[in-house]
């Protein structure tokens, strides 16, 4: 059976042309800190690809700061960020649907190094509310390090209202993770304003294990791994040139099929989203009411159980994610779509499909024709919760007795 | 047949698992998520709950090339599971909760899901044997009767039993099974075996009691009503408990003394010498049958998961079952099961709710 892969939000395919590149530079002998022959040329492809990879984004090469992905450069963002203004600034503040990168990294400011930590509402459709971040600011500008928005936020694609933020925010330093943005929507650090901005390289067709963080020369940032001082002295590590030009062409090759990808990802991911809501009863489409990502959908499939709609499309064939997914530990409710308003039976009932370059029309067919089919099942397969179950001498849990609580999560997948 | 496999982490699952493959089923392993605080690592012999048992299940699957899920049942095994747990031992009883999860949980939540989901029956590790009988399936002890689980199988009923595998129940002995895992590069193959309550994280009963239920303290009596030492709860004894009373007046006849009794509703323990703990009729509620129902002679009964079988007759009235024992046992706690079997075969089980000396005045309850 040939799979359809609809989850190209939690890792995409590697180009050819940067498999290739890759391979050619991961057999180069150089440390790009020597400054021997050897060295130097492993340091020229490093910078040209600082270079290019500045030129595509509307950033300065002085502004790329490499780092070993998107998680690695949101906690540059965030806990530097934090650090370097500690003292004078002891708040952070994030929208509450951020990825775990910011949103872990802030909470763990809050209970280890002391910030104040304050989550930003969102509305019905996952967007940022300006009006609290404004009532936010009008209190707190001055007190505060980091305000984290995302360009678009990973599992509902809802595209955030950044350039409104940076407006808004005064002196006080943006930063915004556009992990899920990039490639899919016209993307200028320049332009946008920000102060910080964390992208990954295999969202783009690159490598697992390089990404980046555009920082304006301004920004004060903290280092958060301590060494050689490489990168601006923000950044230690050995420099990894194969890495850095696979960003680079990958971002390249994305940058300049963006618009086409934009608008044909837009037709497949309307017409899949059209045909489940026609097909399948009192299913939603979140945050279609937003802009979005092109290629994403995200379902919410009251009567199931996430785990049990993906068991039936993984069977079938189809790969898709759950909001937020898990791969060791059991699927959370997502934080965004709490968030949003959702209960936690809704919650834990969302499906997403992101659609990628090497989507096809014979792939949304492929789960039109089987979707209905797998909910319905789930839907049989759905176990009655929260009070519906009682214990064998009849008494379902004491009221007052707090739900079990921690977390399962252990790895998570964007 | 399609066939979902419970793996738990452990070597016994991944080897059912494994055999379930071998005898040309479609098999998909699951493994539960019972515990929503679960640890990272593997502490001492409690296995089942963290997520490094999480990861060995899901390793052992990559070695048999089968698909593997997580299913989250941790509120269906809190609510029923935990929270019979907490209100047996608050009613002065003694859980059995691994029955319960074989109750709640394994043959009803998980192989109910699966079936709607288009699976025909669910495999474990569990020893015990399944023999087609003239009438049907029947549940029979392991061949290795150190091993046998099939106490704790028994409440799953008839119906269920016709969607259940349990590929292990003809092995010798567990080294087998080790071996066997071994063999076929299961990396689980010489991990420990798992004892105790998995839920009950350092294997403190009664402190995870003391946290749920909050500390009660109370008397210790003996049976003619002296208050002879203190508790922090009532709920954390067990009829035939001798350790951990902390009684500081000594017996006039200097025996050892036993809980004889807990009241829960006068959060008191009652202690006293071992005479009292020794009953011969044991009386069962919830009967659950995997056979046609009795009366039965000559049959044996069993009261604790690793107790010995004991002679005995049983009759039966409705949903109750009374056991007389050819010879008296000591300790019958409420709240345990007990099993009647004929020879290997499992009759039928019930929850114990008193035990008596027949004839005698002090009744234990």
């Amino acid at each position: 059976m040939t799979a359809t892969y609809l989850d190209h939000a939690a890792t995409t395919v590697v180009r050819d042309e940067v498999a290739h590149a890759y391979a050619e530079d991961l057999r180069r002998l150089g440390n790009p800190s020597s400054v021997h022959s050897f060295g130097r040329e492993a340091r020229r492809v490093l910078e040209e690809s600082r270079e290019q990879l500045a030129a595509d984004l509307g950033a300065h090469p002085t502004e790329v700061i490499f780092t070993a992905g998107g998680t690695e450069a949101d906690n540059l963002a965030v806990v530097g960020g934090f650090h370097a203004a500690r003292g004078t600034r002891p708040a952070v503040a994030i929208s509450a649907v951020e990825h775990h990168a910011v949103l872990d990294a802030a909470h763990w400011l809050g209970s280890a190094q002391g910030a104040e930590v304050t989550e930003l509402a969102v509305d019905r459709e996952g967007v940022l509310d300006l009006d609290a971040l404004t009532a936010y600011l009008a209190s707190a500008a001055e007190r505060t390090a980091v305000l984290a928005v995302m360009w678009a936020n990973n599992e509902t694609g809802a595209l955030q209202p950044v350039r409104e933020v940076v407006a808004a925010a005064g002196g006080v330093a943006v930063h915004t993770d556009a992990v899920q943005a990039l490639g899919h929507v016209p993307l200028d650090f320049a332009e946008i304003g920000v102060t910080t901005l964390a992208l990954s390289g295999h969202k783009v067709g690159a490598p697992v294990g390089v990404g980046a963080l555009l920082a304006r020369r301004d920004a004060a940032l903290a280092p958060v791994l301590h060494g050689g001082g490489q990168e601006r002295g923000i950044r230690s590590g050995t420099l990894d040139a194969a890495g850095a030009r696979a960003l680079a062409l990958a971002v390249r090759l994305a940058v300049a099929e963006q618009a086409s990808e934009q608008a044909r990802l837009g037709e497949l991911r309307d017409r899949l989203q059209a045909g489940v809501l026609a097909a399948i009863p009192e299913v939603s489409a979140r945050s279609a009411g937003a802009d979005r990502l092109p290629g994403h959908l995200l379902l919410t499939i009251p009567g199931t159980d996430a785990d049990a709609v993906l068991f039936g499309l993984d069977a079938a064939g189809v790969a898709a994610s759950s909001g937020s997914a898990c791969t060791a530990g059991v699927t959370q409710p997502s934080h965004v779509l709490l968030a949003m308003g959702d209960d936690v039976r809704t919650a834990r009932s969302a499906v997403r499909f992101t659609l990628g370059r090497t989507t096809t029309e014979a792939d949304i067919d492929r789960v039109l024709a089987v979707l209905p089919g797998v909910v319905e099942r789930a839907r049989a397969a759905n176990l009655p919760r929260q009070g519906a179950s009682v214990t064998r001498s009849g008494q379902p849990r004491p009221a007052g007795e707090p739900a079990p609580s921690g977390r399962g999560r252990v790895a998570g997948v964007r | 047949m399609k066939v979902l496999a419970a793996l738990s982490g452990g070597v016994d699952s991944a080897v059912a698992a494994a055999r379930a493959v071998d005898a040309g089923h479609e098999v998909v392993g699951v493994h539960m998520a019972l515990s929503r605080s679960r640890a990272q690592h593997r502490n001492g012999s409690r296995g089942c709950c963290s997520i490094e048992d999480a990861s060995d299940a899901r390793r052992a699957a990559d070695v048999l090339g089968i698909p593997y899920y997580v299913w989250d049942l941790s509120e269906e095994f809190e609510d029923t599971v935990v929270a019979d747990f907490l209100s047996e031992y608050e009613a002065g009883r003694t859980p059995n909760p691994c029955v319960r999860c074989n109750e709640h949980i394994k043959f009803a939540a998980l192989l109910d899901r699966g079936l709607a989901l288009g699976f025909d029956a669910v495999a474990t590790g569990h020893y015990a044997r399944i023999v087609d009988g003239e009438h049907g399936r029947e549940l029979h002890r392991a061949v290795d009767s150190a091993k046998d689980q099939s106490y704790v199988l028994a409440v799953m009923g008839r119906e269920r039993l016709e969607r259940s595998l349990f590929p292990l129940g003809d092995v010798e002995s567990k080294d087998v099974v080790r071996a066997e895992a071994a063999a076929r590069g299961l990396s689980v193959s010489a991990k420990p075996d798992s004892y105790d309550i998995c839920f009950v994280a350092d294997g403190d009963t009664r402190g995870f009691l003391a946290a749920r239920l909050g500390e009660r303290p109370g008397e210790i009596v003996d049976s003619s009503g002296a208050v002879v030492g203190t508790h922090q709860g009532a709920y954390g004894f067990t009829v035939g408990q001798r350790r951990g009373l902390g009684i500081t007046t000594p017996a006039s006849d200097g025996a050892p003394r036993y809980v004889v009794a807990t009241d829960p509703a006068a959060n008191r323990v009652v202690v006293g010498p071992a005479a009292l703990l020794s009953v011969d009729e044991i009386t069962g509620g919830d009967v659950v049958w995997l056979a046609e129902p009795g009366p039965f002679q000559d049959v044996t009964v069993q009261v604790r998961a690793h107790g010995e079988p004991v002679a005995a007759t049983v009759e039966v009235d409705g949903g109750t079952l009374v056991a007389r024992l050819a010879t008296p046992l000591r300790g019958i706690a409420a709240g345990q099961s007990i099993v009647v079997y004929r020879g290997t075969r499992v009759l039928g089980q019930a929850s114990i709710t008193s035990a008596a000396r027949a004839g005698a005045v002090g009744a234990v309850r």
